[in-house]
Formats: C-alpha cells, structure tokens, sequence
C-alpha cells in the first residue's frame, strides 16, 4: 500500500468521524434533549393539537430518527466516491 | 359470518401464503442458511429486518403500555427505534465489511480469543432464548381467543409452521417469509387504526388524528378530552409523565444500545451484497418500522378514550360482548366491590397481587368471581394490558373481519420475530460452537444438517416455555436488553473505532458490565422484589435501565485495562483498518485460513 493511498484512508475516515459526530448529536438533542430532559418546558409550547415536548416523545423523534440514517446514507455515498473507496458495481 | 369464521380465514390464508414462500426459498448451502448468500436487496432486507424486530411484543403489548402509561409510553417509542440510528452509524457497514456469519465471529476475531467468542455465544443464545419464548406465548394467545382452541394447541400449530420454513429455508426462507409477514402486520396493523381515526376524529391518517378534534361535535381535542377523562377518574394526566426524568432517560438508552446489541437485528446486515446496501437497509428497516411505531401512539389514545368512555359507570348487562368474552380468557376481570351493577373504573389497583384469582359460579350481575379484590381501592376493572390491541376493533365496533385480520397479524408478528431468533439460535450452535469450536472439519453438508437438527431443537424448547411460561418471561426482557447494552455494544463500538483496543481490555469489560447489570436486575427482580422501588434504585435507576450504566462501566475498564496491557497484534490493527473502508466486500464466507 502506498504511503498516498493511506493518506486518502485517513483522510476519508476523519470525514466519516465528523459526519458521525454531527448526526449523533442531533439525534441526542431530539430524543434526550426535546423529548425527555426540556419536555415539560416544550409542553408549554401547542402546536396543532399536540403539546410539543409530548410530539417530540412519541412521534416526532421517530420521524427525525429516519431520516437521520437517509442523510447519512447519502452523505456516505458521495464520500466513498470522492475517496475512491467506494464498491464496485455487484456482479 | 363471525368473528371466529374471519379468523379462520384470514390466518389460514396468511399461513397458506408463508408456505408457499418457504418452499419457493429453500436453502442450499451454509451461506445461504446462515445468511441468505448475502444477495437481499437492501429495500427486501429493510422490509425483514422490521418484521424480524417487530415481535408480538409490538403488535400486541406496546400499544396497550402505551395507553396505561401515557407519555412514559415513550422509552418504548423512542428506545426501539432510536437504536436503528447506532446501529446505521456505528455498527452495520463495518460489520458487512469484516463479512463473517455472526456476532461471536466478530468478537472471536477482532479480539483473537477463543475465551471472547464463548462469552458471545452464551450471550446470543440467552438473549434469544428469551426472546423466544415471549413469541411462543403470543401465538398462544392469539389461538385461544380467537380460534377457541387452548393455548396449548395454538403453540404446537405454531411451532410447526417456524418448525418448517426455518428448518427448510434458514435465513433465506426466513427473509423471504418475513417480507410476506411484513406485509400482513403492517396491513393488520394500519387498517383498524385508521378506521379507529376516521370514526374518532374524521382524519383518515391516525398519526394526524391522534393530534386532531374529535368527530362528535364537540369540537374537543383527542388528548383534552382523554386528559379530561383521567383527571376525573384519578389517573395522572395522559400527557404527563409520572417517572422520574433520570429513569425515563436512562431506560430509553438502555433500550436504544440494546437494540443496537441484540444479535439477530445485526446479523440481518450480513444478508446485503454490499456495505453501502447495509446502509440503505437500516434506514429502510427504520422506516417500516416508524410506520407501526407511529400509529402505537395513536392507537394508544384512541383505545384509551374508547375504553374509558364504553365501560366507565356502564351496567355489566348492558356491557358489549368483547368485554365477556376476554373476561373467559381471563384477562380481564369485573369485581362489584359496592355491588351496584356498574363498572367503576378509577384509579388504583383492583386487585390484590398481580392476576385476578377466580371463583366458582357467578356473581349477581352474571359475572366471573374474583377472589383476590383489593378492599382498599374503589377501583373494580383488572385489565390486562396486553388485550388492548386485540381488543381494540372490537370496542370501537369494526367489522368483524378486521378482528380477523388482527388476530393474523399478531401471529404475523410472533412468528417473524420467532424465525429469526431460532436462526441465531442455530447458527451460535452449529457453527459459532460446534464448526468453530469443537469439530472444525467438518463439512460444509454436515454443518447444515447440524444448523437444521439446532433449529429443530430449539423450536422444541422454545414451544414448551410457550405452553409453560416460566412466571418471569416479563421481567427476563430487561435482562435481554441491558445485557447487550452492557455487554456487546461497546466491545463492537470499540472493536471498530478503537485499534488500540486488545482482548484484555474488551474481555474484562465485558465481564463487569454483564456481571454489574445482572447483579443488578436479580438483585431487585429475583432476590428482593419488595424494594424494587424508587427510594432503594441507585441515582433513581430502575432495572430496566441500568443496562446503561453497565455500558458505561464496561467502557471505562476496557479503556483502563487495555491502556495498561500491550496493544493488539499487527494483523488486528490492519483487520481494523480493512473494515473502516467500503471497498472490498464480499459475499460473507468462511474465512480460509
């Protein structure tokens, strides 16, 4: 293995730390943050004919939660590309 | 017709269907025994993986929780499906990438110890077997209610369809069934919610129902009126939360790591050709999985609302035929504790202990005795938490085939998750033991038969704690979940995402966070149940989430003890360094060494 191949891994594999460390903490602040630890302060708030916090705690999390895992998927995707270590097409 | 003719029919048709499937599918070799010859597409996979999750726990009992719980509801909303985001993140593409059959594969490798690899596979084997006979004990109580035929019966019809396409098919009849259960739940699922919404609050979408005005021309919303109506019965208020926010946060993580620990969710990704397609498949898997976790809450307060507005302060004469007919089961019980003729249901515990104990011979109004009525509280309704789903077309007054629907929906989802587990359950057997550990020459054709007489047996076992459920099936799922919590999440996490990490710090962890958290759980489940309570929990964490806690420990003293210990060999590191990358992978495979 080249010494510029090992240098494209570890530069792909810090992008990847960084996209988890984004995505992660804004799954903590919508399950743990809206939903559990500010949900009563989030309950004052009525949207349609929820309490927020309340939404937050059953389906809004869920909601976020899916589509947390999409954008990953997309931002992995392109980035495999860009560093060349993506799959070839399957056979 | 009857509901019991619709049942018939419609759960004949579904089993007729996932045969059909099963023969359509059967596998051939170990790679497509174990893992479906990693050539699913990820939306198929995406769809098994929901289904396979999905148990009759979440068919059948979360909904019901949820509706008794009110906002605490939550940690199951949010527990079981928030794990999908670590497991998307953190797990999955790294362990296509690695590309072996299992779990203890990863472990054994990664921390070149035989030792290691045992400690996975008791844990894989324990996890599931709990698991499993929770399955087997809704199948059985969906046969008895609604098919008439005892509990015993509808475990042994049931052992016998998992017996054939898990046996026959593996992982690959397996997945291709699941799809077909999917299907089934979800239909089941849906179709009386929405109904339920439309009659409730003319919003055809019960996700938007649940937040909209009732249909009666109040002009009231859903979650007033219900906060109304337990306000006025003594029950805290729908929308609030009576847990401390410490144990409502450490029991949604505790479920969410779990989740992501639990070894027959992650070995689904082995069954994708690629590690992009691992990706794609969690997120699908969460998506299928959102669509029922969403309606549960909505379903929730509709049966609740429905519930306390049809029996609260009614004549029993008068009471519709539902609530007779899962007083037989013996699920639901009416003590006239001021023998006025009347359901006073109100907060507080009807009776004393945790079941209703009947008499011989009937009360004055016609009712089923109970023996064990707790004098101390006026409330005289027992419901059993678990009836409501099932219940739940029938007190809104559906048609009946939509209890007929319900009822193979159920069984879709007891069946699905059941298959699944019996397939870790084979697969720990025959080849993390038996192929890795004690007879490594074996064939590739012996191993197979091995992996069927596994599953075989383990259809067995699990059907006799079906039909004898040991009395703490309930309280063994908390074992379940913060068992994988504290055990293989961070020896995976940090399997990937640490190359320092050697065997002595991963074993070590692992031994303390399993041995705190099951010291726990027995502590206050087995040992001392009378402070089981908030006063004695340690920082107010009940069992059910110190799981959480044992992750953190585990973490802790595997970084401690590996700091202190010479680093893995080379060829681990370069292992580590193999799976962070996409390109490369293969069909999972035996290793050819």
């Amino acid at each position: 293995m080249t010494v510029n191949q090992n240098e494209k891994k570890r530069a792909y594999w810090r992008k990847n730390l960084h996209y988890l460390a984004s995505l992660l903490a804004v799954w903590f602040i919508v399950s743990y943050g809206c939903a559990i630890l500010f949900v009563d302060f989030l309950d004052q708030i009525k949207i349609g004919g929820f309490r927020l916090g309340f939404w937050f705690a059953q389906q809004g999390s869920i909601f976020i939660f899916v589509l947390l895992i999409f954008v990953y998927v997309k931002l992995m995707n392109r980035l495999d590309k860009r560093h060349d270590v993506d799959e070839e097409e399957p056979r | 017709m009857t509901v019991q003719a619709w049942t018939f029919v419609m759960v004949g048709l579904s089993f007729a269907l996932y045969i059909g499937v099963a023969v359509w599918s059967r596998a051939s070799s170990t790679g497509e025994f174990y893992v479906a010859g990693s050539s699913v597409r990820p939306v198929v996979n995406g769809m098994a993986t929901a289904a396979d999750w999905m148990s009759a726990a979440s068919f059948i009992s979360m909904a019901g929780l949820i509706s008794f719980m009110g906002r605490d509801g939550s940690v199951y909303l949010m527990g079981w499906t928030g794990g999908y985001v670590l497991l998307a993140l953190l797990l999955a593409p790294y362990l296509r990438k690695f590309g072996k059959f299992t779990v203890p594969d990863f472990v054994g490798d990664r921390y070149y110890s035989r030792a290691a690899r045992v400690v996975a596979v008791i844990c894989a084997i324990f996890v599931s077997f709990t698991y499993v006979a929770g399955q087997m004990r809704g199948v059985g109580i969906v046969f008895s209610r609604f098919l008439n035929v005892e509990i015993t019966s509808g475990v042994l019809i049931g052992m016998g369809i998992v017996f054939f396409y898990a046996v026959l098919g593996g992982m690959k009849g397996i997945t291709y069934t699941q799809v077909a259960q999917y299907c089934v739940l979800i239909f089941a699922y849906l179709v009386p919610a929405i109904f339920i919404s439309l009659l409730m609050t003319g919003n055809i979408i019960p996700q938007l129902g649940f937040g909209g005005t009732l249909a009666d021309g109040s002009g009231q919303l859903l979650l007033d009126r219900l906060n109304g109506l337990s306000r006025d019965l003594g029950f805290h208020l729908y929308t609030d939360g009576s847990k401390a926010t410490i144990d409502v946060f450490c029991i949604t993580a505790a479920l969410m790591v779990g989740t992501a620990g639990l070894p027959h969710v992650i070995v689904r990704f082995y069954t994708v050709p690629r590690v992009a397609a691992a990706r794609s498949s969690a997120g699908w898997a969460l998506f299928f999985i959102a669509l029922l976790y969403t309606t549960a809450p909505a379903v929730a307060a509709f049966a609740r609302t429905n519930l306390l507005n049809t029996v609260s302060e009614k004549s029993y004469l008068g009471i519709p035929d539902w609530f007779k007919n899962w007083e037989e089961t013996g699920l639901l019980a009416w003590a006239d504790k001021n023998s006025d003729g009347k359901v006073q249901y109100v907060a507080g515990s009807a009776i004393d202990g945790n079941k209703p104990i009947f008499g011989d011979g009937r009360g004055a109004s016609g009712e089923r005795i109970v023996t064990n009525a707790n004098p101390d509280t006026t409330n005289e309704l027992y419901v059993d938490r678990d009836i409501m789903v099932l219940a739940n077309p029938e007190i809104a007054k559906l048609p009946n085939w939509i209890v007929g629907l319900v009822a193979a929906g159920g069984l879709a989802a007891a069946l699905s998750t059941a298959a699944g587990l019996l397939l870790v359950i084979s697969t720990s057997i025959a080849h993390d033991l038996l192929k890795r550990e004690i007879r490594p020459r074996i064939s590739e054709k012996e191993e197979l038969i091995a992996a069927r007489i596994a599953a075989g047996v383990a259809v067995c076992i699990a059907g006799y704690f079906g039909i004898n459920p040991p009395g703490f099936v309930g309280q063994v799922v908390a074992f379940a979940f913060g068992l994988a919590a504290a055990s293989f999440f961070p020896a995976i996490v940090m399997g990937i995402f640490s190359k320092r990490m050697n065997k002595f710090g991963a074993i070590s962890g692992m031994i303390v966070g399993i041995t705190f958290t099951a010291g726990y759980i027995i502590f206050f489940k087995f040992i001392r149940p009378d402070m089981n309570s908030p006063d004695h929990w340690w920082f107010g964490i009940s069992p059910e989430g110190i799981g959480i806690l044992g992750m953190i420990l585990n973490f802790m003293v595997s970084i401690t003890v590996s700091a202190l210990t010479p680093p893995p060999p080379t060829e681990i590191q370069e292992l580590v360094e193999d799976i962070r990358v996409p390109r490369g992978a293969g069909e999972a495979r035996e290793l050819s060494v």
